[in-house]
């Protein structure tokens, strides 16, 4: 390891000293308030609901943009500030208060989450004009921010996991938005359900961490954490990954993101691309002093990066619904910032790097989508589309720079991440370095022509638009946010790499980085002269199928690999077969445990008394002389045992 | 005296009285004989006292008559009541309770 322990510079915090860091929970408190004023307010707050909603979230933004600015001017080593709000709960030893910590990692996933969430807000009020429930998708869309904020401005892993709850039951209610349609009800329940299981791992991993350190605060676990043994720093490790797993949509964990896009557009922009599902990225570099500690889980989430990162790009190759395809390459992506986080110090930063270049273009590419569908009557499938660039020029042109972005067109925002991530994954050394770096290389070859298909089969070829389709281009407050994210999506990377600013704003909370910036040998490396070279291929053979070529309205049946890519690489039937079968037999089990034998046993105790009493009950004829008789009888016996007994 | 007669009649009028009782359907009859049961305990009560000489045996005869003089008063009280209400003094029919 080349630089020093994350645990070393976590040792410090400063407290808050009045001015605007103090007031950092008003980032959270806003949107909250927003969120409770629309839906407490019910109707009424119909006609300026929406507004209220980009008010909060904006208002956040700016908060986050002047605590920024209030960090900057501050010593780098004393850029971490708590800012105690209130104790949450006290027994005995244990004490959690509800404290916020403002420090440049957290700052930079503020400046993200209300940034890009304050576009796509504004974006909404033009996607959702028509929908009678507007104002409610913008009180979960505040919602959704307050608890992302929760999530990462959290200065122990108790409210951490409060946030953590809280987007996911935000993204419960976005996902099931439309309740009506049964697929987004069913979508919604299955991403709880998924997510339930990661979060399981995360509340465990919290309990050994509190079992072992005493606390479950960051600072003084990360301080503790070389004492602690290797075995338990694995096992918490591992279950921390789990978490992860679950709310990014990692391997084993993935099966959930693509049924979420039943949700709005604006919704996956948001949670299922841009911010909640680098929950877990952020998680993992967080406790990136843990993760030191324990190699083994280290090299864990590599492999599950990697894992994911191909299989992601190879689902998004063969879906034909726009949305799905731009959900395999959110997986395939987050993939990328996952591996790296796995690498250790020399891949936190450019893991958060290419988190914020990709909640730009990703986002920017999904409210593109939602363009083309809100053009297109809701139609998906791509296979409908073509030829819309004359028809949505903006559209085109904003979705362009994205898709450049992403496949990695040097000097946009892509490249210069995507680039920091291949060069962290060969320099992390050795065979597994040289594994991984390979890997990121040829997903930026399958990158190229997964997102070279969706580009051209939506914009280029020929018209294959369904009846009655006549695409326009989108209102003013969808084309804006557009095409600011575009922006970001060409500039972005360059602004944080060049020199590596965000990697030395990031240096206090992830370590500095390991080398000095060199352009010369981003653009020259063989490895990165592969990756380019594999992008052109990717982009020349998706130009050929797909622009070129005729593309068949309904799909073709296709090889076994597409098949399977189709499939989801058979997710979800594993998901079936391993788990969903075998539960329902088990319940069916545990029913039949319980009717037969536990009630057997009660039911059993209950119809033996009533048999007997309904025998004992012959007794009682009614007839006072047989009662009679049966005195005397009893009489005569009392007397001859009494007689009896004094002879004997 | 021989308290022997006495005790042996004593038994003979207890188990007319006790047959009755268990024969008959009667109210008035039974009751009749639950009183010649009575009596004949009073007879014995009365004859082993003369033949211990105490005077135990007498005062429980009395005891037993004052009883039986309630008893025969809230009994054919009940029994009045009874016949009023079902025009029978069977006790075979009186059996509400079973049902």
């Amino acid at each position: 390891m080349t630089s020093t322990l994350a645990a070393d510079v976590h040792a410090a915090t400063t407290a808050a000293d009045g001015g605007v860091l103090s007031y950092a929970w008003l980032m959270i408190a806003l949107p909250l308030l927003g969120a409770a004023v629309l839906l407490l307010g019910g109707r009424r707050t119909n006609a300026w609901g929406h507004w209220l909603a980009i008010a909060a979230a904006l208002a956040s933004f700016v908060w986050a943009v002047l605590s920024l600015g209030q960090l900057l001017g501050r010593a780098p080593e004393e850029r971490s500030v708590t800012v105690q709000v209130y104790q949450w709960i006290q027994a005995g030893d244990f004490d959690i208060g509800l404290n916020l910590l403002v420090d440049p990692l957290s700052i930079t996933f503020a400046l993200l989450i209300t940034g890009v969430g304050s576009l796509i807000h504004i974006y909404s009020v033009g996607y959702m004009a028509d929908d009678e429930n507007r104002r409610r998708f913008f009180a979960y869309l505040n919602l959704f921010v307050a608890a992302m904020l929760v999530l990462v401005l959290a200065d122990n892993y108790a409210v951490l996991f409060l946030g953590w709850e809280g987007v996911g039951l935000a993204s419960y209610l976005l996902i099931g938005f439309w309740q009506h349609k049964p697929a987004a009800a069913v979508a919604a329940k299955k991403a709880f359900l998924i997510n339930r299981v990661g979060d399981i791992g995360l509340l465990i991993s919290i309990m050994l961490l509190f079992t072992t350190f005493g606390t479950v605060a960051f600072h003084p676990v990360f301080g503790a954490v070389d004492g602690a043994g290797r075995g338990v720093m694995t096992a918490v490790g591992l279950l921390l990954l789990l978490g992860a797993c679950g709310k990014s949509a990692q391997l084993p964990l993935q099966a959930w993101l693509l049924d979420a896009m039943e949700g709005p557009t604006p919704v996956s922009a948001l949670i299922h691309a841009a911010t909640m599902v680098t929950a877990g990225v952020y998680l993992i570099v967080r406790s990136g002093p843990i993760f030191e500690a324990a190699p083994t889980a280290q090299l864990v989430v590599t492999i599950v990066g990697a894992a994911t990162l191909l299989a992601g790009a190879i689902i998004g190759c063969a879906k034909d619904d726009i949305k799905k395809a731009l959900a395999g390459s959110t997986m395939s992506q987050i993939g990328y910032m996952t591996l790296a986080a796995g690498l250790g110090p020399i891949g936190y930063a450019a893991a958060i790097a290419h988190l914020v270049t990709h909640g730009f273009f990703k986002a920017g590419l999904f409210l593109g989508a939602g363009s083309v569908m809100h053009a297109m009557n809701d139609e998906v499938d791509m296979r409908r589309y073509g030829g819309l660039r004359t028809a949505m020029p903006i559209t085109f042109a904003t979705f362009g720079v994205g898709y450049l972005a992403i496949i990695g067109v040097p000097f946009l925002s892509g490249w210069w991440t995507k680039e920091g991530i291949i060069q962290a994954a060969f320099d992390s050394g050795g065979l597994t370095g040289q594994i991984l770096g390979w890997v990121t290389v040829l997903g930026a070859g399958l990158t190229a022509f997964y997102m070279s298909r969706i580009m051209f089969l939506t914009f280029f070829g020929e018209k294959r638009w369904a009846d009655g389709a006549h695409p326009h281009e989108s209102p003013t407050t969808m084309t804006v946010p557009m095409i600011i994210l575009a922006v970001g999506s060409a500039a972005l990377g360059a602004v944080l790499v060049v020199n590596y600013t965000l990697g030395r704003f990031l240096a206090p909370v992830v370590g500095a980085p390991a080398h000095e910036f060199d352009l010369v040998h981003m653009l020259t490396s063989p490895y990165s002269l592969a990756a380019l070279a594999l992008m052109v291929v990717g982009v020349a053979y998706a130009w050929l199928r797909y622009a070129r070529g005729e593309v068949p309205v309904t799909a073709p049946k296709g090889n076994f690999v597409t098949v399977a890519a189709r499939e989801e690489l058979y997710g979800n039937a594993i998901n079936e077969g391993l788990f969903m079968r075998p539960g329902q037999q088990l319940t069916k089990a545990a029913v039949a445990f319980d009717d037969h034998a536990v009630d057997g046993v009660v039911n059993g105790v209950a119809r033996s008394v009533r048999a007997a009493s309904e025998n004992l009950r012959l007794v009682q004829t009614g007839f006072a002389r047989s009662y009679a008789l049966t005195m005397l009888f009893g009489a005569a016996v009392v007397v001859v045992t009494t007689l009896g007994v004094s002879f004997a | 005296m021989d308290p022997m007669n006495y005790i042996v009649l004593a038994a003979i009028v207890f188990t007319i009285g006790a047959v009755g009782v268990l024969v008959r359907r009667n109210a008035i009859i039974v009751f009749m004989c639950v009183e010649l049961m009575l009596n004949a305990c009073n007879l014995a009560f009365v004859a082993f006292a003369r033949m211990h000489g105490g005077i135990e045996g007498q005062v429980i005869a009395f005891f037993v008559m004052v009883v039986a003089a309630a008893e025969v008063v809230v009994g054919l009280a009940i029994i009045m009541q009874i016949f009023r209400t079902r025009r029978s003094a069977s006790i075979d029919d009186a059996n509400l309770l079973k049902n």
